[in-house]
C-alpha cells in the first residue's frame, strides 16, 4: 500500500503522483534484472537518470533561477522515498547527485552559480562526491588527497594529486565535487573544488565488489595531476570542511528517506505475502505472533518517516536542523535494517531465495548504516549538539 | 494548426473496477480513476503536430468533478487549454449522449483543424464516439490511426489491419482517432505540472452549449445495463503430475479443450 502523505502544496502531491508514475513503468520492470546482473558485472542504470531528469526531478531542491524546482526538502525527500521503495539505487544516486550540488548552490559565487548549476541541474549530468579516502573515512580532517595552487598569492589553477574511495558514479559522473587538501592546516586546510568529468589526468579503480546496492556503482578516484582552473575552487581556499560537514547534513536527510522508502518497500510485500501464504489451514498474518511483527514493522516505517520529515520541516524554515538530520539518518537507517530483517523472516524460506527481492532489500538496508556518516558518527553529532547546549538549563536553574 | 483531444477520465485499471448498485453504471466515485491511457497518445499526437509548427491543443472532457485530474494530466504533458464539460443530467449518458455533448463542446471552442481521439476508452472500449462525432461535425472520420501526417490542408494516416496496411487520406478540417501503436506519450515534466497550474480551465454545463437535459443522461440512454454479476473467481488449474508420461497427459489436456 503505498504510503500516506500530507504534501504542503498540490504541485507537491502533482510530483508525488508523477514519480510514482515513472517508477512503476519505467523503474519497476527493469529492476531485479539490473541488480542481478550488476552484482557481477557493475553498471550504473545511466538511463533510469536520464528519465528522472527528463521530468526534472533530479533537481528538486535547488532554485528555479538555475534551472532547479525550488521545492522544499518536505517534497525532495520525499519523492526521494518515493524512488527508494522501487529501486534504491536509484534512490541513493539521486540523493548523491543532490549532495554533488550543494556545495556550489549554498557557498558558491554567483560567477559560479551561474557557469557551473545551469548545467548540472539540468537533468542531463550526474555528479559525484569525493570526500572518503582509504585512510580518511570518518576522520575527514586527516585526508591526504591535494591540490597545488600554481601561485600561492594569485592562483589561476590547482594540480590534484591522490585518490578518493567509495565514490558512487565514479568514472561516469560529468563532474566531481572534490574535497582536497590546500594546506597542512589540519582540518582547516581543506578546500572544495569541482572537477569536470572530462578532465586530463582522472582515472578509476576497478569497480568494488559490494554486499549489494550494486546498481550503485563505486570506484577509486584517482587525481594524477588533474588541473583545475581556480574559479572551480568553491567558497574560499580552507572552507572545506565547513561545507563537507554543511552538505553531509542534508545529504543524511536523502539518505533517511532513501532507507525509508526502502523499508516501505520490504513492509509492503511482507504484509501481502501474510495475507496469501497459508499454513495450519489459513492466512500465516492470522497468527498474532506474525501480525504483531508486522505492526512492530509499520510501526517502525511511520515513526522512520516522521523523524527525517521533522528535519526537513526544520531545514525549510531556515532554522539549525544538524542534531535532527543525525537522529533522522540514524533512527531511519536502523529502521530499515530491522524492518528488512524481519520481512524476510515473514516470508521464511521464500524469503531467503532471490525469487523475491527481500533477500536484496535486507543487503542493500546495511549500506545505509555505513555511509553518509557511519552510526556511530551520528551518535557522535547528535551527543555533541545535546551536550553542547545542555548549559542553558543549569544556567537557569 | 489547432486541435482539439477528446479525453476521458476513467477507473484505473490497476484497481477494483466496479459498478453502482443503484443504477448499475460505472462507480467513478469509490475508485481512483485517471486520464485513460489510450486518450495519452491522442495528446502525443496533438502536442508533436503543434510542437512541429503552431497552433494551440485544446483538451475536452465530459465527466464529473473528478474528471479534472484527467484533464490536469494532460495540461502538465503540454496541452494548451482545457474545457470541462460537468452537469449531474450527464451521469449515466451512453455513447450518442456523449457524443452530442462533446459536439457541442468543440463547436463552442471555436473551428478546430483537427479533433484527435483516443482508438476507445479503457473503462467502455466501444470505439464508436469518434465516429458519431466525425458524424456530428460533419467532419471525415479517419479511425486507428497508428501513423498520422498533415501537409497543407490533408492528413494522411496509416491504418493496420489483419491482413493489409491502408493508406487514407483526408480534408481538414478531420477527425483522427488514433492507436497505441502511433507514439510513446511522454510524462510530464516538473516544469510541466507548474505550468498548467496557471492554464485555463473552462467549465461549461449542458445550458451553455444549448443542449436539453432530456437528450442525455441514463434515462436518455438507447441502452441501460439490467443487472450485473461479479466475475466468479479464478478456480484452480488441474495439476499433471508428471510420471514420465507428462508429454501425452499434456497433449490429452490441449486436445479435449480443442486448443490441438
Amino acid at each position: 500500500m503505498p504510503a500516506t502523505r500530507l504534501m504542503p502544496t498540490e504541485e507537491g502531491q502533482d510530483l508525488i503522483d508523477l514519480t510514482r508514475e515513472i517508477c512503476q513503468k519505467e523503474l519497476l520492470p527493469q529492476v531485479d534484472e539490473a541488480e542481478r546482473r550488476a552484482a557481477t558485472t557493475p553498471e550504473l542504470p545511466r538511463d533510469a537518470f536520464r528519465v528522472l531528469g527528463r521530468a526534472g526531478l533530479l533537481s528538486l531542491p535547488y532554485p528555479e533561477d538555475f534551472g532547479g524546482g525550488g521545492q522544499p526538502y518536505e517534497v525532495y525527500l520525499q519523492v526521494v522515498e518515493e524512488i527508494a521503495s522501487v529501486w534504491m539505487s536509484v534512490a541513493v544516486g539521486v540523493s548523491v547527485h543532490s549532495l554533488t550540488c550543494y556545495p556550489v548552490a549554498e557557498f558558491g559565487s554567483r560567477a559560479q552559480q551561474e557557469a557551473l548549476l545551469p548545467a548540472m541541474l539540468s537533468g542531463d549530468q550526474l555528479g559525484a562526491y569525493c570526500l572518503s579516502e582509504r585512510n580518511s573515512g570518518s576522520d575527514v580532517a586527516s585526508m591526504s588527497a591535494r591540490a597545488t595552487a600554481d601561485d600561492e598569492a594569485d592562483p589561476t589553477a590547482y594540480t590534484l594529486k591522490g585518490t578518493k574511495a567509495w565514490i558512487s558514479h565514479a568514472g561516469h559522473a560529468d563532474f566531481y565535487t572534490a574535497f582536497v587538501r590546500t594546506s597542512d592546516d589540519g582540518g582547516r586546510g581543506l578546500s572544495c573544488i569541482v572537477v569536470p568529468g572530462d578532465a586530463e589526468g582522472l582515472a578509476f579503480g576497478a569497480p568494488e565488489k559490494k554486499m549489494g546496492l550494486h546498481c550503485d556503482t563505486v570506484s577509486e578516484v584517482h587525481f594524477e595531476g588533474v588541473q583545475v582552473p581556480a574559479d572551480r575552487l568553491v567558497g574560499t581556499p580552507g572552507q572545506g570542511m565547513a561545507i563537507a560537514l554543511s552538505a553531509l547534513d542534508s545529504g543524511r536527510l536523502g539518505i533517511a528517506a532513501a532507507a525509508t522508502g526502502l523499508a516501505q518497500a520490504a513492509l509492503d510485500r511482507a504484509v501481502a505475502y501474510a495475507k496469501e501464504r497459508e499454513q495450519f489451514g489459513r492466512p500465516i498474518g492470522d497468527n498474532q505472533g506474525l501480525a504483531f511483527l508486522l505492526a512492530d514493522m509499520e510501526a517502525a516505517v511511520t515513526s522512520a518517516r516522521a523523524s527525517y520529515l521533522h528535519a526537513a520541516r526544520l531545514h525549510d524554515a531556515g532554522r539549525p536542523f544538524t542534531k535532527e538530520a543525525a537522529v533522522a539518518k540514524l533512527v531511519c537507517t536502523d529502521n530499515a535494517m530491522r524492518v528488512t530483517t524481519d520481512a524476510v523472516q515473514v516470508l521464511g524460506g521464500a524469503g531467503y531465495t532471490q525469487d523475491f527481492p527481500l533477500e536484496r532489500y535486507m543487503r542493500e538496508a546495511k549500506v545505509t548504516q555505513i555511509f553518509e556518516g557511519t552510526n556511530q558518527i551520528q551518535r557522535l553529532v547528535i551527543s555533541r549538539q545535546l551536550l553542547k547546549n545542555s548549559s542553558s538549563l543549569s544556567k537557569r536553574g | 494548426m489547432n486541435i482539439v483531444v477528446c479525453v476521458k477520465y476513467v477507473p484505473d485499471a490497476q484497481s477494483d473496477r466496479t459498478f453502482n448498485e443503484s443504477d448499475n453504471t460505472t462507480d467513478r466515485v469509490g475508485v481512483d480513476g485517471l486520464l485513460s491511457e489510450l486518450d495519452e497518445y491522442a495528446v502525443e499526437e496533438a502536442l508533436k503536430l503543434v510542437e512541429a509548427g503552431e497552433g494551440e491543443v485544446t483538451v475536452v472532457t465530459v465527466g464529473p468533478d473528478q474528471a479534472a485530474d484527467a484533464l490536469k494530466k494532460a495540461l502538465q504533458m503540454g496541452a494548451d487549454k482545457a474545457v470541462h464539460v460537468k452537469d449531474d443530467a450527464i451521469h449515466g449518458s451512453d455513447a450518442v449522449a456523449t457524443s452530442l455533448v462533446l459536439a457541442e463542446a468543440i463547436k463552442k471552442t471555436g473551428t478546430p483543424d483537427l479533433v484527435i481521439t483516443g482508438m476507445a476508452s479503457t473503462d467502455g472500449t466501444m470505439s464508436v464516439v469518434p465516429a458519431m462525432l466525425a458524424e456530428r461535425l460533419g467532419l471525415p472520420q479517419v479511425t486507428f490511426a497508428s501513423e498520422l501526417s498533415v501537409d497543407g490542408s490533408t492528413v494522411t494516416i496509416r491504418r493496420d489491419g489483419d491482413a493489409a496496411s491502408e493508406t487514407i487520406v483526408a480534408t481538414l478540417p478531420a477527425l483522427v482517432s488514433v492507436t497505441d501503436q502511433i507514439n510513446e506519450p511522454r510524462y510530464p515534466s516538473f516544469k510541466g505540472i507548474m505550468a498548467a497550474k496557471k492554464k485555463p480551465v473552462e467549465e461549461w454545463a449542458l445550458a451553455d452549449l444549448g443542449i436539453d437535459a432530456s437528450q442525455v443522461g441514463l434515462d436518455a440512454a438507447w441502452t441501460k445495463v439490467e443487472s450485473f454479476t461479479k466475475r466468479p473467481p479464478r478456480e484452480q488449474g488441474q495439476i499433471v503430475t508428471d510420471d514420465g508420461d507428462g508429454g501425452t497427459k499434456l497433449a490429452e489436456f490441449l486436445a479435449a479443450q480443442k486448443f490441438v
